[in-house]
């Protein structure tokens, strides 16, 4: 070792890699380089065979059977909701709801806490930076209730313009939705600063952290945000889990969202009561395995430990940038000084999607895109870019193989 | 295992760094726009007829990938001056070549379009290769509506 490793011992990627087993496959005859992990990561072996035990073992349903099976199930289920609260450093087990997604998370407050509370008049803060997903659900808000979309633009390096910010906020304003970390270019937004700005004028807050889940510590009580919504499958755990924390007196205030089994205390055609937190959001019967198997994900990336996973992280996309510039012809698109895990970039005269197909050849994965944030490529006056994004898992060699691959593409286009 | 150069032959990257025939054409009988929604690749197709039957001019402009704009470069060369039955016919056979993995490969039916036979290996990439086609089928046809390959 030359350079001092962070914390003083050295990251053992190569034994974090042996826990997932198709980083072990090849593509096109060639070692798998995956760096797609924005759009989802990998799995360890451990989420894996915490399914495959749980369908094979105790598979039952949950909060309703007497039996072994379903009080195991049960058990398991609320074991996942206690360490994902650990996890984010949530006041209650009672504020963690599980959703199918980001998506959904937001889909829900919006509906949830908004559609009975906003009126014409009232304002809602997003960036022009977001996901669409982060989008979409405010605009449907607004077209229920008649509020205003505002939007805090970006500079050209992809950070927000908090004096814009400041100004946006007023009296109207009533909710601010950011994401922590943007998907397309990579920026850390100022989140404790954004939230305490928006409580100043009695604003709720709302925090996409569907980037941010796998990068980076989570502490909610620190941000003070209201509510803070993450994705499983980007955090190594399945697809079609996910995670919405809000604080317990606004939860409590909010109506149900979706209506069924599971989310009452008694039916009657008079008069129906709905069941306490968390379960007065969890209608139906939920994605079992998949909560289960995102507490093993919690457990596998806690036993790493986040502040070592984002230490190894910075250090590789500095990598990865240093070595990006230095490509002739390339343009990054997101510079922020404060960034994690993505590199999203153009390259004079070949399309991103050409390159991603270039790439795919020598087994490396990257997206092409507008990455699901069209006003974002809108902003920078470009159709798509490639985004290589990072997992603890990647390694500087596999950084290598991608400006080897833009290369290789450089060569067949010009 | 087929190589990316087979993809991305030297007519394809030719046509794409010179695309033939781009540019709008004012005063165009027929205009209409057709894009791709997952990749943002977007083109307008500008059409003269001479009478009703045949494609006397056809230019287009917007942006893509490489596929998208060798394909219609490739389009445009190919459908001047051939009457509506015709290119529909050209269509048919090109679109067989790309999404049926089944038929035969017969290349000389589409001339130089052949050289975009590779992209049939790249389901992901077929709508690139068709875009300008459904669009210029849509104009064709008489629609008003842009044209989404979603």
């Amino acid at each position: 070792m030359t350079a001092a490793a962070p914390h003083g011992a050295a990251f053992p990627v190569e034994r974090y890699r042996a826990d997932f087993p198709v980083l072990a496959r090849r593509v096109h005859d060639q070692p798998l380089v995956y760096l797609d992990n924005a759009a989802t990561a990998q799995k360890p072996r451990q989420v894996m065979e915490t399914l495959d035990d749980y369908y094979r073992d105790y598979n039952s349903n949950i909060h309703r059977g007497v039996h072994t099976l379903s009080e195991q199930a049960t058990a398991a289920y609320e074991a996942a909701r206690k360490k994902i609260q650990t996890f984010i450093n949530a006041a209650s087990h009672q504020e963690i709801i599980f959703v199918r997604g980001t998506t959904e998370a937001i889909n829900l407050v919006a509906q949830s806490y908004g559609r009975n509370r906003l009126g014409a008049g009232d304002e809602i803060i997003v960036s022009e930076m977001e996901h669409h997903s982060n989008i979409v659900p405010w605009q449907l808000l607004c077209e229920q209730t008649g509020a205003t979309l505002q939007v805090i633009p970006i500079n050209d390096a992809g950070e927000l313009d908090m004096d814009a910010y400041k100004n946006l906020l007023g009296d109207n304003t009533r909710i601010v939705a950011i994401g922590h970390i943007s998907n397309a270019l990579g920026s850390v937004n100022p989140v404790t600063e954004i939230t305490a700005l928006a409580h100043a004028v009695g604003a709720v807050v709302l925090l996409d952290g569907a980037q941010a889940a796998p990068h980076t510590s989570l502490d909610v009580a620190a941000l003070d945000c209201d509510f803070y919504a993450f994705s499983g499958h980007k955090l190594f755990g399945p697809t079609g889990i996910g995670v919405l924390y809000g604080k317990q007196a606004l939860l409590e205030a909010m109506p149900p969202y979706h209506g069924g089994g599971d989310m009452i205390k008694m039916v009657t055609f008079k008069k129906t009561l709905y069941n306490d937190l968390p379960y007065k959001f969890e209608a139906g019967t939920p994605y079992i395995a998949g909560v289960i198997g995102l507490g093993a994900a919690v457990d596998y990336v806690s036993a790493i430990g986040m502040d070592q996973i984002q230490a190894y992280e910075d250090e590789l996309l500095r990598y990865a940038t240093t070595a990006a510039v230095g490509v002739p012809g390339l343009t990054l698109i997101g510079t922020a000084a404060h960034k994690a895990g993505i590199l999203s970039f153009v390259l004079d005269g070949i399309h991103p999607h050409d390159l991603g197909t270039i790439l795919d050849h020598d087994g490396i994965a990257i997206r092409a895109g507008h990455h699901c944030a069209m006003p974002v490529m809108e902003r920078y006056r470009v159709p798509a870019t490639a985004r290589a994004s990072f997992a603890f898992y990647n390694t500087r060699e596999e950084v290598d193989k991608l400006i080897a691959g833009i290369d290789k593409a450089k060569d067949i286009f010009n | 295992m087929f190589d990316v150069k087979d993809l991305y032959q030297e007519v394809i990257v030719d046509h794409n760094r010179n695309p033939r025939n781009f540019g709008k054409l004012d005063p165009a009988d027929k205009t209409l726009e057709g894009f791709n929604p997952l990749c943002g690749d977007r083109l307008t197709l500008y059409l003269n007829m001479d009478g009703e039957e045949r494609i006397s001019e056809v230019g287009f402009d917007g942006h893509g990938c490489a596929i998208s704009i060798a394909s219609a470069s490739l389009m445009t060369e190919n459908v001047k001056g051939k009457s509506v039955p015709e290119a529909e016919a050209i269509f048919n056979t090109f679109h067989t070549l790309l999404t049926d993995s089944s038929a035969a490969l017969d290349l000389e039916r589409v001339g130089k379009l052949a050289v975009l036979a590779g992209v049939r290996d790249y389901p992901s990439r077929v709508k690139c290769a068709t875009l300008c086609w459904h669009t210029l089928k849509a104009l064709l046809e008489g629609g008003g509506e842009p044209v989404s390959t979603e």
